[in-house]
């Protein structure tokens, strides 16, 4: 075994390779550009070394920097984790031209299955089942045309060199080919530099099913069984599990075996994922075979008890696989949903920021974290917007999905736009929990999915109002005296002599303005909301979290505040809620101070706006001369300048009025 | 330290008839309560705050920190008095937190006869200061008043204790370092206008507070000059020309955010002692004193089972406990400061008022603050203890309540009649703050004994005449008395007057002791050196 590897990644694979890593007693060195100073992976890591400025073509993907820190760090080995240069033969062999080892396949394995017309005529020699296609290197339209009517439609067209969805197009019939090849075409040059295309059956609500293959390199293969990954989002997989619901004994052994001849065909080593796309008869057809450890692994290793990563630091350590097939098996049902800092009502726009506040599912034997971020990160907008990988495990799928949800709602977030609630009700999606389940359940579900939440209901307001109301008795000056103890002034419980404080909390959500009530009561508040009454109390438990009872329900909240926003975690959702307070709405009232007549006696030397312009605050209108220094006179606030009731060259007197100046008010500025 | 331990049984006849007069004089305060709250009605008020001033409880609510206790004083002030006019004098003071300081916060009430002052209201405005004076409470002024109320202008101008000494009080409240701050938010008058000039910063909100010593009718009559409030004395002129006011707002709100920063920025010393509002709490339900505490006046109970519902854990150090018992001494503690108590139980002797001097003493050397429980109905009288020096074992009480450095806090739970009232502390020994129950009793005697005195002079005199008094004609005299003395020793009487800082909860005792004594740590406890003790 190695003394000590190199995770040439970054974020939740890196931190879950280093946790293997540690456990066999083998040294981590992290690496880490400017953008990941602080992050989780290099306070992690044993050591960890400088590789770049943040974007990824200078740092984690730059081979000659990788190496070079391994080279520093002493490392023998490199674990690439997935994405970056995980399936770049290039590095594989810089690797090995530096005396490293790359935990991974042989460079050529990852070369032949990197080019998928390459890929697919291998498979086809080697008797896996491909989808009727077309991959061939003659081009012309009319050859494509041909191959097209052999097919059939609807026939899906992608490029040779492609990936992620990019120059790929379905089309219906054959009116729509010709355009959509030269679309293809245009898009395939401009994203890989090549246009080729290759043809292929487009089948109708398929699945996507994947096998897990392991080899090392004394020739044994073993398959890990299969993952459903048929929950995809514009062919991102968003949800995994497996065994996959429906899938027969033998259909597993048939696929396993047809992805154990896949590896064969390339002297594969190492762990690698042989796709296949299975049309509604249960048909499998090989689509590609990614030569890496996926992200969605950790649903094999519950269902299976083991630890990937460690076979692959075993096998590139030259070891033996550890299992023969007969000893590998099955137990209970796995889920990973990925929790993506990314916007779903904005069209999955991936979301920056600061982790102000992270709370996640409690681990145990049923739950896995497996996390690449903390509370207080910063989400930079240069790498892969996913935080972390909510793995759940039971003994059958409904109870897994169960464990799924619940996991799902003690989720909190904020600072960043995230994916759990559309996670959330992707779970409870009817056609997600009977294992209705194709490649399309995500647009098909559409209206289920993205249902919009509409306003915070009472329940969120009022754990809003609560909050503020509690945690106004910690924040209060007490800290100011070097006593621990809470003196009696600073108690803030609204105390009045024979009579009790009822207090207005305002918040604004969407457009709306909710006012809560609050009156005093001995123990908690009686609280008003819309017209409806109730009784409430709550403790604080930790910094924001709320143990409540609203009119004698007990609920379990989460408040956490950024700035005058109040995030709201009740329920298993999350509202987001604006504080708003009378004095501190007015703090920033600019006051004209004065601003608009003459300081003193002078002299008008310019005038810097013409009447009837806006002017926003501050913008200086019009300069006086006076006991030789310049004085520019500026608006007090935006708005429009009527007159100036001097011009150049005259004389003005102190405390003259100079400006006729209106100001203006804005919508939404107004009130309180 | 030991624990009371309760001999109250809750179902108990008379417990429960106790319960429920006291409960219906709780009912009856809080219901005056909130009508002096109301301040000068519906339409003023309405009027007030079409102008889109606050009101000024609103006022209040807005500056001081949220959730914050206010411990107001003189709630009922001028109740009943200058026929309903002024509710509560038309100010409301008390103490609360600013921005983490307990401040004394001072508001005319504009809707209440304009804000003027009434006798009650200079008397409230200056106990008020002197509170702030002697626990060294910040003050801050939110002013809206038309100045002296001109028709009683004989009882709030010209005497010592009147409308000039606010300004008095300001200058020396300054002197000591005790912030002065004045948040002008309507008119400031003739000698009003001093209050912001006085102070050591001042807030004025622009179109609405003015500041000037003649208004313009006065100043029209006076020169000729035509010209208008806010040109005269408005916000812009003083905070760009005169100086007058420091920081210009654009109205109430923004005035009280400008109030808070003004605090925030005094860097005023924390107490070095507080309360912890932590402590245990006492063992038996406050409420239970209600029951406790008979109808009767004269009906003698253990005054112990009231401290255990007040203090820490019902903790009770007794001193001397089996030596002038009908004053009960001892030591406790209220949210863990260690307190010296003194509560009545009978009538005064020599040697209870013996023990109480010594026991006084004791906390003066100790630093340990003072609470009077006070029912009291009198020294004992009789030759045998005048001949034994009652007067001089008085006077030694006195002597100590007087000097004593400690903190003092005075609560009147039952009657406060004569000389007792001396003894335990009443308004002339400089208590910080005096609390009375709505069951408590004020005045020199009962008024059944001060018929009876009165009826036996006059008897006396006509009986020397050779004259006769029938027992109707002497009923006839003394039911005016007793009358005269039930209505003014009532503590609504007592309160409308200001003898006291408020009628209170019982069941609010050891929060209103407790924030009393609070502010009172506020100011550091001076050496205690006692007067001539009379032996």
């Amino acid at each position: 075994m190695f003394e000590r590897i190199l995770v040439a990644n970054r974020g939740e694979i890196a931190c879950r390779i280093m946790r293997t890593a540690r456990r066999l007693g083998v040294g981590t060195v992290g690496v880490f550009s400017d953008a990941d100073e602080g992050a989780r992976h290099v306070r992690m890591a044993n050591q960890a070394l400088r590789i770049g400025p943040p974007p990824a073509r200078e740092s984690y993907l730059s081979i000659d920097s990788i190496i070079d820190a391994a080279r520093r760090s002493g490392a023998q080995a490199i674990h690439p984790g997935y994405g970056f240069l995980s399936e770049s033969a290039a590095f594989a062999q810089a690797c090995e031209a530096a005396g490293l080892v790359f935990i991974g396949p042989p460079a050529d394995a990852i070369r032949r299955m990197g080019s998928k017309s390459q890929a697919k005529s291998l498979m086809q020699a080697a008797g896996v089942p491909l989808v009727p296609g077309y991959h061939g290197d003659e081009q012309s339209p009319h050859m494509l045309r041909a191959q097209a009517a052999r097919i059939g439609y609807p026939l899906l067209i992608k490029a040779t060199a492609g990936g992620g969805g990019k120059g790929m197009r379905v089309v219906a019939d054959d009116d729509g080919f010709d355009d959509a090849i030269l679309a293809c075409r245009r898009e395939a040059q401009a994203a890989f530099g090549d246009d080729r295309v290759l043809l292929e059956r487009y089948l109708v609500r398929p699945r996507h099913i994947e096998i897990q293959i392991f080899a090392d390199r004394h020739g044994n293969i073993v398959h890990l069984f299969e993952r459903d990954c048929s929950v995809q989002r514009r062919h991102q997989k968003v949800l995994e599990e497996a065994p996959a619901p429906g899938l027969t004994p033998e259909r597993r052994e048939s696929m396993g075996q047809a992805a154990i001849a896949a590896a064969r065909a390339v002297g594969y080593v190492g762990a690698g994922t042989v796709e296949f796309i299975v049309d509604r008869a249960g048909d499998f057809h090989f689509m590609e075979m990614n030569t890496r450890l996926q992200v969605e692994h950790p649903v094999t290793e519950m269902i299976t008890g083991l630890d990937l990563v460690e076979w692959q630091l075993r096998v590139a350590a030259g070891e033996q696989l550890p299992l023969t097939q007969e000893r590998l098996g099955i137990h209970g049902h796995a889920l990973e949903a990925r929790i993506y800092a990314e916007d779903p009502e904005r069209s999955f726009l991936p979301s920056t920021g600061r982790l102000i506040h992270l709370e996640q599912p409690v681990e145990s034997t049923h739950v896995r974290i497996d996390s690449g971020v903390e509370q207080g990160d910063e989400i930079a907008p240069y790498y892969d917007p996913m935080l972390a990988k909510v793995i759940v495990w039971d003994v059958d799928r409904a109870r897994a999905l169960s464990r799924m949800q619940q996991a799902l709602r003690q989720y909190r977030v904020v600072g960043v736009a995230n994916n759990i609630g559309f996670l959330s009700r992707l779970v409870a999606c009817p056609a997600f929990q009977s294992a209705d389940l194709d490649t399309e359940i995500i647009e098909r579900e559409y209206a289920f999915l993205f249902s919009l939440p509409g306003e915070a209901p009472h329940d969120a307001v009022l754990i809003a109002a609560l909050a503020s109301l509690l945690r106004e008795s910690n924040t209060s000056a007490a800290a100011r005296c070097a006593v621990s103890t809470r003196s009696l002034w600073d108690v803030r419980d609204g105390w009045r002599l024979n009579a009790s404080a009822r207090r207005e909390l305002v918040f604004r959500c969407g457009d709306r303005i909710r006012v809560v009530h609050a009156s005093y009561r001995t123990r908690g508040f009686r609280l008003e909301l819309d017209g409806q009454a109730c009784d409430a109390h709550a403790e604080l438990v930790g910094g924001a979290n709320l143990r409540a009872d609203l009119g004698g329900r007990r609920l379990d909240a989460t408040v956490v505040v950024a700035g005058e926003r109040r995030h709201v975690f009740v329920d298993g959702q999350h509202w987001q809620l604006v504080r708003v307070d009378p004095l501190e709405s007015i703090a920033d009232i600019a006051v004209a101070e004065g601003g608009l007549v003459s300081p003193m006696p002078g002299r008008v030397v310019e005038l810097r706006v013409a009447p009837g312009e806006p002017v926003e605050q501050g913008t200086a209108l019009m300069v006086i001369e006076a006991m030789k220094m310049e004085h520019v006179i500026h608006a007090p606030s935006a708005g429009i300048v009527r007159a100036f009731r001097f011009s150049p060259g005259e004389q003005v007197a102190d405390g003259d009025d100079l400006v006729d100046f209106e100001p203006v008010v804005r919508s939404g500025d107004a009130g309180s | 330290m030991s624990v009371i331990k309760s001999k109250v049984d809750t179902r108990d006849a008379e417990f429960v008839a106790n319960a429920k007069a006291m409960r219906a004089a709780v009912d009856g305060l809080r219901l005056k309560v909130a009508r002096a709250a109301m301040g000068g009605g519906e339409a003023a008020r309405a009027r007030h705050s079409a102008r889109g001033k606050l009101l000024p409880r609103e006022r209040i609510e807005r500056l001081i920190d949220s959730g914050s206790s206010f411990l107001e004083i003189g709630q009922l002030a001028a109740w009943g008095m200058y026929g309903g006019d002024a509710p509560g004098a038309g100010m409301i003071a008390g103490v609360a937190q600013v921005e983490g300081n307990a401040c004394m916060l001072v508001a005319n009430d504009a809707t209440v006869k304009g804000g003027t002052y009434y006798p009650m209201t200079v008397k409230k405005h200056l106990r008020a200061q002197e509170i702030a004076a002697q626990n060294r409470l910040p003050c801050i002024y939110l002013v809206d008043s038309g100045g002296a109320f001109l028709p009683m202008q004989d009882e709030v101008f010209p005497d010592r204790e009147h409308f000039g000494r606010i300004f008095f009080n300001q200058a020396n409240l300054s002197a000591q370092g005790i912030p002065q701050i004045a948040v002008v938010m309507g008119s400031c008058t003739a000698g009003g206008a001093y209050v912001p000039a006085m102070s050591d910063e001042a807030i004025i909100v622009r179109n609405q507070g003015t500041i000037f010593l003649g208004g313009p009718p006065l100043v029209k009559a006076a020169t000729g000059e035509v010209v208008s409030a806010e040109d005269l004395g408005g916000g812009d002129v003083h905070t760009r020309v005169s100086g007058v006011a420091d920081h210009l707002a654009e109205n109430d709100a923004h005035a009280l955010y400008l109030a808070r920063r003004i605090v925030a920025n005094l860097n005023h010393p924390a107490p070095c002692r507080q309360l912890d509002a932590n402590a245990e709490a006492p063992a038996f339900d406050p409420e239970e004193i209600y029951g406790i505490v008979p109808t009767d006046t004269r009906k003698p109970y253990d005054v112990r089972e009231v401290i255990a519902r007040i203090f820490d854990a019902s903790r009770f150090d007794e001193f001397k406990a089996r030596f002038g018992a009908t004053l009960v001494c001892g030591f406790s503690q209220l949210y863990g400061c260690p307190v010296g108590i003194l509560a009545n139980s009978g009538i005064l002797f020599g040697e209870s008022a013996q023990k109480g001097a010594h026991f006084i003493e004791l906390c003066g050397q100790r630093g340990i603050p003072l609470l009077f429980l006070q029912n009291i109905t009198g020294f004992m009288v009789g030759r045998k203890v005048e001949n034994a020096g009652i007067a001089k074992d008085g006077a030694k009480l006195v002597t100590a309540v007087s000097t004593v450095q400690v903190p003092k806090v005075t609560m009147i739970i039952g009657g406060s009649f004569g000389a007792g009232n001396y003894g335990m502390c009443g308004r002339a020994f400089g208590p910080r703050f005096l609390w009375m129950w709505p069951n408590a009793r004020i005045s020199v005697m009962g008024g059944e004994q001060a018929a009876s005195v009165l009826a036996t002079v006059k008897r006396d005199g006509i009986e020397a005449a050779g004259g006769v008094w029938s027992a109707d004609e002497e009923t006839a005299f003394k039911a005016p008395i007793r009358r005269q003395y039930d209505e003014q020793g009532h503590p609504y009487y007592a309160t409308a007057r200001l003898w006291d800082d408020g009628v209170i909860d019982p069941a609010q005792s050891r929060r209103v002791l407790g924030l009393s004594l609070a502010a009172a740590l506020n100011a550091p406890i001076g050496p205690t050196t006692f007067g001539v003790f009379r032996m």
